[in-house]
């Protein structure tokens, strides 16, 4: 069955042509068809290959479908890679993939036929680009996927064009995502000239025996690609303002997928990480770093997605903790939960945002009788993302800061300050939307109603992921050989466990860290919880507060420092250097051309005589060569 | 005889014949000139043949027959190039009423 593997990016390729090119002929219905059937049936293919691939010894396979690149002594073939850790992706990716899908029928519906069509062609082709990320067996493959999800998010973000302003925010995320690409490609060429190769298996194995400083520069730069598709500071603006897309959008591409990129790719060389001790650190910091920063900002966000984006970063720094604490399986698992209640986050606000239209919370409120589904829903995911047990979000959050805790006591205080901020802002929105008392004229009450059941459907089934995901990786010390994800995935991480063995915490320290972040959580929580729901803050942030609402005026400073210097050396470029510099040489070239050539056309006299004489010349001239100089 | 003579007799005729085809105007002359020319190479050619095998002429009569055969057929061309010049000259005098080579300056545009 793994030799099939071509399969599953084939069907959203084939729903990206057919609904991209019979945009106008195909009515909703066969849109929708065409858009969620195609990736059920990659869904179900993964599923088939999964099996396979949990055999106890399987051994990886790399299908070679065509020469992609064959120069020389570089070739670069069209390879697909089936292992424990593609497959995984596979399945979060197709899995959560068809729920959004789904949920989309029924979120896009009022859009007109052309853009209905238009959108599920993105989101297929979308998922296509996912798969191969994941799938490539060298890293030239995946960033035909890398950057092919920077596309679609692109397109998606803009997807209604018409308002310059979500233009403008999609234009954000592909530049910054161009910044963080650089980065990856300049790696990719320096494997190039280092390993004579970019696939994985010859990388990985030939990893060790270059020098270390080799390794950290290359693992820096794809880490700079990380930040930029997994945004990171200094790269993560362009996420937040990603929200202007669709909200099922969001939910797939700018929490669930698409930003996970970064993290698949770490864990994909986990070798050559763990081999560059410095890359680590810096990896675990920005990770660090960004979730306590985005962390804070999203405490005073009132735009119900702006604080599940900066969640989200907040989230994805989490991840990159993990990653450079070295717990690599934490950060793939923590990766997998994450897709499900945040997915399940952004649906539910989706759910919302459908039902009253209008994204800011302070107009919401009391939401809890009209939605019930949608409501029951959120609050579990909300007990997931803020890590309370038994939710798949704690056992996931866990790990990592428990990894973190062996490695350096600090980044599990500061991951724990993060929690409880977490859990703070996550119950202020649930309080502040689902709680009290409904904030707007009584016309609107009426028309406030629970979203059809192609929305509710894929929200029942993620929530009960949210409950139940996180117990494929059970820490190991409420029963011995629980942890099934670790098991799982051992051969991949087999190489970076060989060269430092992590030192299992004893029992008692390790039930302690989890009761510390589970008592901060539940503080966070119900602190949240008995402040907001009564009396939620409706008035605009003051003092510190509006600090944090306005995002530590990070964008303004972007601005003030990158922006405006580039216009005005822009406009020096244009306004001196072309005209007075550029202009010249070209105009002067032009002139010294027709100066000369007016000169040499008096040599064409028309008169024989003068042509013979230079005849007579030109061979006397070459005699005298032949005698003289030739010698 | 030496073969310095030769050679000063005929570099003598070339160099007149190049003198007379860049100095004068009238397209016979040049075309005389240019025979001279010719026949300045067709002696050289003769002298240097004869001096060149005369150890084997003893023997064989027959020796460096080549070139005289050579400038049998420069002669051949040069009669066949004087019909066509000839001809041409005729055309010229016919559409100008003058053999000026100079008065055909339309080559430059």
């Amino acid at each position: 069955m793994s030799k099939l593997v071509y399969l599953v990016p084939l069907f959203p390729l084939a729903g990206f042509l057919i609904n991209g090119l019979l945009r106008k002929k195909l009515s909703k219905s066969v849109i929708s068809i065409i858009g969620c059937g195609t990736v059920l049936v990659s869904f179900v293919i993964s599923l088939l290959i999964f099996p396979d691939v949990r055999k106890e010894g399987f051994e990886t396979v790399v299908v070679n479908l065509f020469d992609f690149i064959n120069a020389g002594s570089l070739k670069i073939p069209f390879a697909f890679q089936v292992d424990q850790l593609s497959v995984l992706f596979l399945l979060i990716i197709t899995g959560v993939g068809f729920l959004i899908h789904v949920y989309s029928t029924s979120y896009m519906h009022d859009e007109e036929n052309e853009h209905f069509a238009r959108y599920f062609s993105y989101l297929n082709l979308f998922v296509f680009s996912m798969l191969i990320l994941v799938l490539g067996a060298n890293y030239v493959i995946m960033f035909i996927g890398w950057e092919g999800v920077g596309l679609c998010s692109y397109l998606l973000i803009g997807f209604w064009f018409k308002n310059i302003d979500y233009g403008n925010a999609a234009k954000k995320a592909f530049i910054m995502n161009r910044i963080g690409d650089l980065g990856f490609l300049i790696a990719v060429f320096w494997m190039i000239s280092k390993f004579g190769s970019v696939s994985f298996a010859e990388v990985f194995a030939k990893a060790p025996s270059v020098s270390v400083g080799i390794l950290t520069g290359i693992t820096l730069l794809l880490f700079v690609g990380a930040t930029g598709k997994s945004a990171q500071i200094p790269l993560y603006t362009w996420l937040p303002d990603a929200m202007a897309g669709p909200t099922p959008v969001s939910a797939l591409i700018h929490a669930a997928t698409m930003v996970t990129a970064g993290i698949y790719m770490i864990a994909r060389s986990n070798i050559m990480y763990t081999l560059s001790p410095v890359t680590q650190t810096v990896v675990a910091i920005t990770g660090l770093a960004t979730a306590l920063f985005a962390a804070t900002i999203a405490l005073k966000q009132n735009d119900i997605k702006k604080v599940l984006a900066y969640s989200t970063v907040s989230q994805l720094g989490y991840m990159f903790l993990g990653l450079g604490v070295g717990a690599y399986t934490g950060a793939v698992f923590h990766v997998m939960t994450h897709a499900f209640f945040k997915a399940l986050l952004f649906l539910g606000a989706g759910s919302v945002i459908h039902a009253m239209h209008e994204q800011d919370i302070r107009k919401m409120g009391g939401l809890k009788k009209f939605m019930p589904i949608t409501h029951i829903t959120f609050l579990l995911a909300c007990f997931a993302i803020a890590g309370i047990p038994p939710f798949s979000g704690f056992f996931s959050k866990d790990e990592i800061l428990a990894a973190a805790y062996e490695k350096n006591p600090l980044y599990f205080i500061v991951g724990v300050i993060t929690a409880l901020m977490t859990a703070f802002y996550m119950f202020r929105l649930y309080a502040t939307t689902f709680l009290g008392k409904f904030r707007r004229t009584e016309e609107q009450e009426h028309h406030v109603h629970e979203s059809p059941s192609a929305i509710t459907i894929p929200l029942i089934i993620l929530a009960i992921l949210a409950v139940v995901g996180g117990f494929v990786g059970i820490p190991e010390v409420f029963a011995k050989d629980s942890h099934w994800l670790q098991h799982f995935l051992s051969p991949i991480f087999a190489g970076s466990e060989k060269i430092h063995e992590t030192q299992v915490a004893d029992k008692s320290t390790e039930l302690t860290l989890m009761g510390i972040s589970v008592v901060v959580a539940l503080i966070g929580v119900v602190y949240a919880w008995s402040k907001f729901s009564k009396n939620p803050e409706l008035g605009e942030p003051q003092g510190f507060g509006k600090i944090l609402a306005n995002k530590w005026y990070v964008d303004e400073l972007y601005d003030a420092i990158i922006i405006r210097p580039l216009n005005a050396f822009a406009k020096f470029l244009s306004d001196v250097v072309e005209k007075s510099v550029i202009d010249w040489i070209v105009n002067g070239v032009g002139k010294t051309v027709q100066y000369s050539s007016r000169q040499i056309r008096l040599l064409q006299s028309g008169q024989v005589g003068g042509y013979v004489l230079l005849m007579v010349i030109g061979i006397v001239i070459l005699f005298l060569v032949e005698i003289f100089i030739k010698k | 005889m030496p073969i310095n003579y030769y050679i000063f007799l005929s570099v003598t005729l070339f160099c007149i014949g190049v003198t007379g085809v860049l100095t004068r105007r009238n397209a016979i002359i040049i075309f005389m000139c240019i025979e001279l020319m010719l026949n300045a190479v067709n002696l050289l050619l003769i002298a240097f043949s004869k001096m060149h095998h005369l150890a084997l002429a003893a023997v064989d009569a027959n020796a460096g027959i080549n070139a005289q055969i050579f400038v049998f057929f420069i002669m051949v061309v040069a009669a066949a190039e004087v019909s066509v010049g000839l001809a041409i000259i005729v055309m010229m005098y016919r559409n100008t009423h003058s053999v000026d080579v100079n008065f055909l300056n339309r080559l430059k545009h």
